[in-house]
C-alpha cells in the first residue's frame, strides 16, 4: 500500500461528493420543471421531439400507465437493438464497417440486446472482433443512453410517489426520458467524450491500422468511434466496452488521469441522485442518510479491496515473485491489471464498478486474490443499493429503507410509516417480493449452470483449472447478469472464440439464453415492484409525525438500514460465496 | 396501447439519429479538428512508415537490444486486434506456472548483465504479472532500470545515457496521485534507436 493509494481513495470521495451535492439539485430542478441554465438550449429539441413523438406532457400517468410506457418503449428498443445487431453486415455500404464483420449468431444476438437493454452490458463477445461501427453507434450507444433514461426516471416515479400529497400521478414516462436524455446524458456525454480524447482516447472511423513494427512483427491496431460510447458508457453506467478489455484497454482509458476522471463519472449520477431525492421529498437530511449508508459500505469494500490486492496472491508467492511495494514498483498483485492505473487505481475501479450497475472493467477480476475478488460478490449481494446503476441504485435502496421502517416499527411496536405515509402489508409484500427477485434468480441461474454439461462448457479450464475459481466463474456470471452489471470473471467466456477475423463470436446458446433470460427477468420484475410501491404510496394520505414517529434521518436508521442490507445479501448468499472466494482467500492452497 | 407503440416506435427512431448518428458524428468532427492526433490513436512514423501507437503496447521479440513490455494475455502477443485478459485465477496452478515461466525468461534475458545476478525476489511485479488489456504500453520505472543494465551493454551505451532516456519517458502520476508512473516502451526504444542514427 502506498500514500498515493489511500490518497487516490480519499480524494475520490471527497471530489464525488463535492460534484454530487449540487448535481443533485440540478437533477431535481430538472425533474421539477424549474429553470436550470440548459433551458434555452433544450426547450426548442424538447417541443420538437413532444411533436413528433405525439406525446402530450401534460397528460399525467398513474403507476399501470407509466409501467405499460416503459415496457413498450423497452419491447421497441430490444427489437430494435437485435435487429441492427443481427442485420448489420447490410449496413457495410455506410462505410461503418470497415473490417467487413459478418453479423453474429442469433443466441449471442439475444443475449447482447437483452444485456444492454436492462443496462447490464454483459458482453459475450469481443468488441473489436465483432462489432461494426454501425452496431457501435446505432445500436449499442443509443441503447446506452435508452437504458441509463429508464432506470433513472424509475427512481423519479418512485420519488413522487413518496413525495406525493394526492392523487395518484407519477409523471409522464415520455416527458421524463426526454429530460432525461436533454437537461442530463446528452450535454454531459459530450464534455465527457471530448475531455477523454483530449487525453487520449480515440475518435474516428478509420480501417484497422496494420503495419510492421521497428522489429518488423506484423502488427494490427485497432480503431473506431470510442469516446463517444465511453462516455455514455460510464456516465450511464453501463459498462459494456468497445474493446474486449474494456476500460483497461488504453485507448478507452489512457492515462492515471482518465482512470480517476472515469471513476467520478461512474459515480456522478447515482450519488446525485441520492441527494436530489431529499430536495424532491422535502428533507435533505433524508438524503444524507441514505448517501451515508451507502458511502460507509462503499469504504469498507474498497479499503478490504485496496490491503488484498497489495498483499499479492498465493500464485505470485509460490512462483517466487516479491510482491512489497519497492522504489519505483508498486508491487502488490498486479497480474490482469496495467501499469498507470498500479493496485489502488485498480482495486478503486473495481468496487465503483461492482456497487453500481456498470460493470466497466480496467483490470482482470478473475485475477483478483481471493478476498479481492470477494468485495464485488459482496457488491453485488447488496444488490445494487450502494449507489448502484442510474436511477436503479435510489429505487433499489428505497426499497430497502421501506423494509428497514417496517422491521423498526415492529421493534418497537408501532405501524410502520415512512415521510408520514403509512406502510402497510400491500407495500411490504410489494418490497419483498422486489427485494428477493434478483437473488433469487442468480442462485437459480448458478445452480442450473453448475449442476448441468451445458452450463460447465463456459468454464474455460485450461486456463482457470478447475476448484473453487470454476465455481466462482459460474456464479459470479450469474449473479452479475442478475444484478444488471456485467462485470465477469471473463474466463466464463460463453465463447468459442473467433473464426477468421469476420465472423464474429460463436456463443454458447446455454449461456446466451440463461444469461438473457435473467437479465430481463431481473431488470423489470423489480421496475414493476418498485413502481406498484410507488403508486400504492401516491395515494396515501400524509400524517404529521409525532412523538412516536421512528426517525429515518439520523445515525441509529442508517445503522439499521446497513444491517438489513447486510442481513438480507448474508442470508441469501453466504453458503454460495463460501463455496467460491472465500474458500481462496483463506488459504493459500493453488488448485 | 397503440399509441404507446407508435410513440415508442418514433421515439427509439428518433433517439438512434440522435444519440446514434448525430452524437458520435459531431463528436467525431470536434476531435479530428481539435485533438487530430489524439483522435486517430497517436500514430509513431519513422521515416514515414507507420510502427506503432504511442499509447499501444507491441511485442519486440525478446530481443536484448530493446526495452522489452509486460507479459500479454493475448494471441500472439500484445495483439490489439484482438485484446483479452489473461484470466490467470489467484490459487490457481497454472498461474503459478506461467508466473514462474515470466520470470524465469525476465532473469535468462537480464541476468547476465545485472550487477549481482537477478533472483526471482528482484523481478519487479509487473515484469513477470500479464497486463490487463494485453497490450500496456508502460512497464515501471524499476522494470526499466533493471533492463537498463542490458541495453547500456548491448547497445555499448553509457548507463547513464539509458536512465536519462527513462526518466525523459516516464509520464507521472495523473493529478499527482492517480496511478502510478510509467514508462512508455515504444518511445523509449525509438529514442534509442534515434541515438544510434545520431553517432
Amino acid at each position: 500500500m502506498t500514500l498515493s493509494g489511500w490518497l487516490t481513495i480519499f480524494i475520490f470521495v471527497g471530489v464525488v461528493t463535492a460534484l454530487a451535492i449540487p448535481l443533485g439539485s440540478y437533477l431535481a430542478a430538472v425533474y421539477s420543471g424549474e429553470r436550470t441554465f440548459l433551458d434555452p438550449l433544450m426547450r426548442f429539441p424538447e417541443r420538437w421531439a413532444y411533436r413528433i413523438m405525439r406525446v402530450d406532457p401534460t397528460r399525467e400517468q398513474n403507476w399501470k400507465q407509466y409501467a405499460k410506457s416503459l415496457i413498450i418503449f423497452s419491447l421497441a428498443g430490444w427489437l430494435l437493438l437485435y435487429l441492427i445487431l443481427r442485420t448489420q453486415s447490410l449496413w457495410s455500404f455506410t462505410g461503418l464497417n470497415p473490417m467487413g464483420f459478418h453479423s453474429p449468431p442469433a443466441n449471442v444476438v439475444f443475449n447482447t440486446a437483452s444485456s444492454f437493454l436492462t443496462n447490464t452490458n454483459w458482453q459475450y463477445y469481443g468488441g473489436e472482433t465483432t462489432m461494426t461501427y454501425f452496431s457501435q453507434m446505432a445500436g449499442l450507444t443509443v441503447e446506452n443512453y435508452a437504458s441509463a433514461a429508464v432506470g433513472i426516471v424509475v427512481a423519479i416515479a418512485l420519488i413522487r410517489g413518496i413525495a406525493s400529497r394526492s392523487g395518484s400521478s407519477l409523471g409522464n414516462f415520455y416527458q421524463d426520458v426526454v429530460r432525461t436524455i436533454l437537461w442530463i446524458l446528452l450535454p454531459f456525454s459530450f464534455v465527457i467524450s471530448l475531455v477523454l480524447v483530449s487525453q487520449g482516447s480515440i475518435q474516428n472511423f478509420s480501417h484497422y491500422l496494420s503495419f510492421h513494427g521497428i522489429q518488423h512483427i506484423a502488427q494490427t491496431i485497432a480503431m473506431g468511434p470510442v469516446a463517444s460510447q465511453e462516455a455514455i458508457k460510464m456516465l450511464g453506467t453501463n459498462g459494456g466496452g468497445f474493446f474486449n478489455t474494456n476500460s483497461a484497454h488504453p485507448f478507452e482509458n489512457p492515462t492515471g488521469f482518465t482512470n480517476f476522471f472515469e471513476m467520478v463519472v461512474v459515480l456522478l449520477i447515482p450519488a446525485a441522485l441520492v441527494f436530489a431525492y431529499g430536495k424532491m421529498v422535502g428533507s435533505r437530511r433524508q438524503g444524507y442518510a441514505i448517501y451515508s449508508t451507502m458511502m460507509v459500505m462503499f469504504l469498507g469494500a474498497v479499503i478490504v479491496c485496496y490491503i488484498a490486492e497489495a498483499h499479492g496472491s498465493p500464485a505470485q508467492h509460490a512462483a517466487g515473485l516479491h510482491t512489497a511495494v519497492r522504489a519505483g514498483s508498486t508491487g502488490g498483485n498486479l497480474e490482469g491489471k496495467e501499469q498507470r492505473f498500479g493496485i489502488a487505481g485498480s482495486a478503486l475501479f473495481d468496487v465503483i464498478t461492482t456497487v453500481t450497475s456498470c460493470g466497466a472493467v480496467n483490470s482482470s477480476i478473475e485475477s483478483f486474490t481471493g478476498i479481492g475478488g470477494a468485495v464485488p460478490f459482496a457488491n453485488l449481494s447488496a444488490s445494487e443499493v450502494i449507489f448502484g446503476g442510474v436511477g436503479t441504485g435510489l429505487y433499489s435502496i428505497l426499497m430497502y429503507v421501506l423494509l428497514a421502517v417496517f422491521l423498526g416499527g415492529l421493534m418497537v411496536g408501532r405501524t410502520p410509516e415512512y415521510l408520514g405515509k403509512k406502510i402497510g402489508a400491500r407495500e411490504i409484500k410489494l418490497v419483498a417480493l422486489g427485494i428477493l427477485i434478483t437473488p433469487l434468480s442468480a442462485l437459480f441461474c448458478t445452480a442450473l449452470a453448475t449442476a448441468s454439461s451445458a452450463g460447465r462448457a463456459s468454464i474455460d479450464t485450461a486456463v482457470t483449472g478447475s476448484g473453487p475459481q470454476a465455481f466462482s466463474e459460474t456464479f459470479y456470471a450469474y449473479l452479475s447478469q442478475a444484478n444488471n452489471n456485467g462485470s465477469a470473471f471473463a474466463g466464463y467466456t460463453g465463447y468459442d472464440g473467433t473464426v477468421g477475423n469476420a465472423a464474429g463470436s460463436h456463443g454458447i446458446t446455454f449461456a446466451d439464453l440463461l444469461g438473457g433470460g435473467a437479465m430481463l427477468f431481473a431488470r423489470y420484475a423489480p421496475i414493476l415492484f418498485a413502481l406498484a410501491v410507488a403508486g400504492s404510496l401516491a395515494g396515501k394520505r400524509v400524517s404529521p409525525a409525532g412523538l412516536g414517529t421512528m426517525r429515518t434521518d439520523n445515525g441509529t436508521f442508517v445503522v439499521l438500514l446497513i444491517g438489513v442490507i447486510i442481513l438480507v445479501g448474508a442470508l441469501t448468499f453466504f453458503p454460495a460465496l463460501l463455496l467460491g472466494p472465500i474458500v481462496q482467500g483463506l488459504t493459500g492452497h493453488l488448485y | 396501447m397503440r399509441k404507446d407503440i407508435i410513440t415508442s416506435a418514433i421515439g427509439m427512431l428518433v433517439l438512434t439519429l440522435v444519440c446514434g448518428f448525430a452524437y458520435p458524428l459531431l463528436v467525431t468532427g470536434i476531435s479530428q479538428v481539435a485533438f487530430h492526433g489524439n483522435a486517430n490513436g497517436q500514430q509513431v512514423f519513422v521515416d514515414g512508415k507507420l510502427v506503432g501507437s504511442k499509447i499501444i503496447g507491441q511485442s519486440f521479440g525478446n530481443q536484448p537490444q530493446y526495452f522489452q513490455t509486460r507479459p500479454s494475455g493475448t494471441d500472439p502477443a500484445d495483439n490489439d486486434a484482438a485484446t483479452s485478459f489473461a484470466n490467470y485465477g489467484p490459487n490457481s496452478v497454472i498461474t503459478e506456472k506461467a508466473i514462474a515461466a515470466n520470470i524465469k525468461e525476465y532473469i535468462a534475458l537480464n541476468g547476465k548483465y545485472y550487477p549481482g545476478g537477478l533472483r526471482a525476489a528482484d523481478v519487479p511485479v509487473d515484469a513477470a504479472d500479464t497486463s490487463a488489456s494485453g497490450v500496456d504500453p508502460d512497464i515501471s520505472v524499476l522494470n526499466a532500470d533493471i533492463q537498463a543494465y542490458r541495453i547500456a551493454a548491448v547497445r555499448h551505451l553509457r548507463l547513464t545515457t539509458v536512465h536519462s532516456l527513462i526518466s525523459k519517458y516516464t509520464s507521472g502520476r495523473g493529478l499527482g496521485f492517480s496511478g502510478e508512473p510509467g514508462v512508455d516502451v515504444l518511445e523509449l526504444n525509438l529514442a534509442l534507436n534515434r541515438l544510434r542514427a545520431d553517432k
